[in-house]
């Protein structure tokens, strides 16, 4: 960790009876979380019962609560309070550290290639430079469990499919501008698929649900398809896109 | 709890329509997950459906989009119908609205399709029995969360629905609403905005336009959110970076084309925003067919606050 951003000109924004967006930051930045942990605690604890949902996201955390326990003005009091002696939270940066197991191979990841390409590298040094890296979680969303990981390797940039397709696998991981996810479950998806995880990224019966927080830590770590397999990952390869 | 799960299934599914799904008020404390809302999109209509059947606030209910949907009893029920006047049927006499009605075990009961209004609800005294998942038993098919078999299904044609049995008395409680309650939905919709996130960043012209157009519901219109068509609205800023998105949010994507988020929408979002839809007015847009005209009009949060509070403590005062 080098400097801290200092919090400049934190903004409430109105997002309805029931909600509040608290803007910290204008960029994305891996020390933006630091920030948003510590809010997400405050509001807990001043808002308490009243408390309905707490959405944090790469430069924002939106607060929802209930209207009808407190108002929005005494919320935007209430909240006004906390950003006045707001302190990061430096017990949160590490968060959680998770090694998702993943077969690169472009019967599965077919845009190994298209990176590739774009990147002027072979596709062994994108799987290299993809799983060699430590990225964070900044957001959860599109669908459940799906976490916006970031920042990729420079070099690795590469923007989305122009057609979506109607439907990528769950397990699927991928790749879009600098930012790399895998999906949960099978959803449509524009992003460039690079492999695939047999990690279980949400699971109903799990104790918390979602495998990935906001401020977690994730590699990918390259495994065979001998290894994927045994440990239940799928190999059904993609269809090639219409 | 007051109710016990009845052991027999008492309502058959002889045909299931475009979408029918069961909401109870939504799924809360797990967004920061990703996963969306849910619940009714008309909450007023929903609510009453409760009400005029005796279930406390949160009770699940079936939301009918459109009508299609044929259901038989196994025995007799108590139950209300109240949003859309979907052209509902007893034994194919028309149903009365808004109010609690006794449908006989053996008897059909039909909706055909939208006289007014596009979804309607159907509460049963004592409410359906299904297993919440992540907290909520509300249908998300597109998350795959929710609903009597928990996997986000929509009924089908051939399921078999339970529900709670129930202490409800004849005559006991508000048996159907005033008429004053009642909204009509042949009339074309003023929705109240309150002003916020990004409406500053938007064009004078453009804030204008927003609220002095009869803006047309376009036919991309779902429970994700409703996109509106009219003169096209600019933003100095066309995207953000992503961020939580609420119910009721109007989000501006680059073709000036306005979208009202409704319970369904993604978690974040990143398009520049002029605000949010009260509770109350999400509801009404959600009855709304494409090519129906509305109108957004600016409204502070004290006077929608005070709208809310009224709503919902007609069910305080109410509920048993």
């Amino acid at each position: 960790m080098s400097h801290k951003p200092a919090l400049r000109n934190p903004r409430l924004e109105s997002a309805g009876l029931d909600s509040w967006i608290v803007r910290l930051f204008e960029d994305i930045d891996e020390h933006n979380l630091l920030w948003l942990s510590a809010l997400s605690r405050r509001c807990e604890q001043a808002f308490g019962d009243a408390l309905i949902d707490l959405v944090p996201s790469y430069t924002t955390l939106l607060v929802v609560f209930d209207p009808l326990r407190v108002s929005p003005s005494d919320a935007r009091t209430l909240i006004s309070r906390i950003l006045v002696d707001l302190e990061p939270d430096d017990s949160a940066h590490a968060g959680e550290i998770h090694e998702l197991q993943t077969w690169y191979d472009t019967s599965v990841g077919p845009e190994l290639s298209r990176v590739a390409k774009h990147a002027g590298m072979a596709v062994s040094d994108v799987i290299d430079a993809h799983s060699q890296q430590v990225y964070r979680v900044f957001a959860l969303g599109f669908a459940p469990g799906f976490a916006f990981m970031g920042l990729t390797d420079p070099r690795l940039e590469c923007g989305r499919l122009d057609t979506p397709r109607r439907r990528v696998p769950p397990g699927s991981v991928a790749m879009a501008g600098r930012q790399t996810a895998a999906y949960p479950t099978g959803t449509p998806g524009g992003w460039n698929l690079l492999g695939r995880t047999n990690a279980r990224l949400f699971d109903r019966a799990r104790e918390g649900f979602s495998l990935l927080r906001v401020g977690d830590q994730v590699r990918f770590v390259p495994v065979s398809r001998e290894e994927f397999e045994r440990e239940g990952g799928d190999t059904t390869p993609m269809e090639p896109l219409a | 709890m007051r109710q016990q799960a009845n052991a027999e299934p008492c309502i058959k599914v002889l045909r299931a329509g475009p979408l029918a799904l069961l909401q109870d008020s939504g799924r809360f404390g797990v967004r920061h997950l990703g996963v969306t809302q849910g619940g009714p999109a008309d909450l007023y209509s929903w609510a009453w459906a409760n009400l005029l059947t005796g279930n406390p606030w949160g009770t699940a209910n079936l939301e009918i989009t459109f009508g299609g949907l044929q259901l038989v009893a196994g025995r007799d029920l108590d139950i209300a119908i109240t949003g859309a006047d979907l052209g509902a049927t007893l034994e194919q006499k028309p149903v009365p609205l808004w109010q609690r009605i006794t449908w006989k075990e053996g008897e059909t009961l039909a909706f055909a399709k939208p006289a007014s209004g596009l979804r309607a609800y159907l509460a049963v005294c004592g409410g359906f029995v299904a297993e919440p998942v992540l907290g909520s038993v509300a249908c998300v098919t597109r998350e795959e969360l929710g609903g009597f078999c928990g996997m986000g299904a929509k009924l089908a044609a051939g399921d078999h629905l339970s529900v709670h049995a129930t202490e409800l008395h004849a005559g006991e409680g508000l048996k159907q609403a005033p008429r004053e309650a009642i909204p009509d939905f042949s009339q074309p919709a003023v929705l109240d905005l309150l002003p916020g996130a990004q409406i500053a960043h938007f064009a004078g012209r453009s804030l204008f336009d927003a609220f002095n157009t009869w803006w047309q519901v376009d036919d991309r219109a779902d429970r994700m959110g409703v996109r509106l068509i009219g003169p096209r609205l600019n933003c100095k800023i066309s995207t953000l970076v992503s961020e939580g998105i609420n119910l009721g949010g109007v989000q501006v994507p680059p073709d000036g084309q306005p979208i009202v988020l409704l319970n369904d929408r993604q978690t974040i979002g990143g398009y520049p925003r002029l605000g949010s839809l009260s509770p109350l007015s999400a509801s009404r847009l959600a009855q709304c067919l494409p090519r129906e005209r509305v109108k957004l009009t600016a409204k502070g949060s004290g006077a929608v606050l005070e709208e809310y509070r009224s709503f919902r403590a007609l069910f305080n005062a109410n509920s048993r």
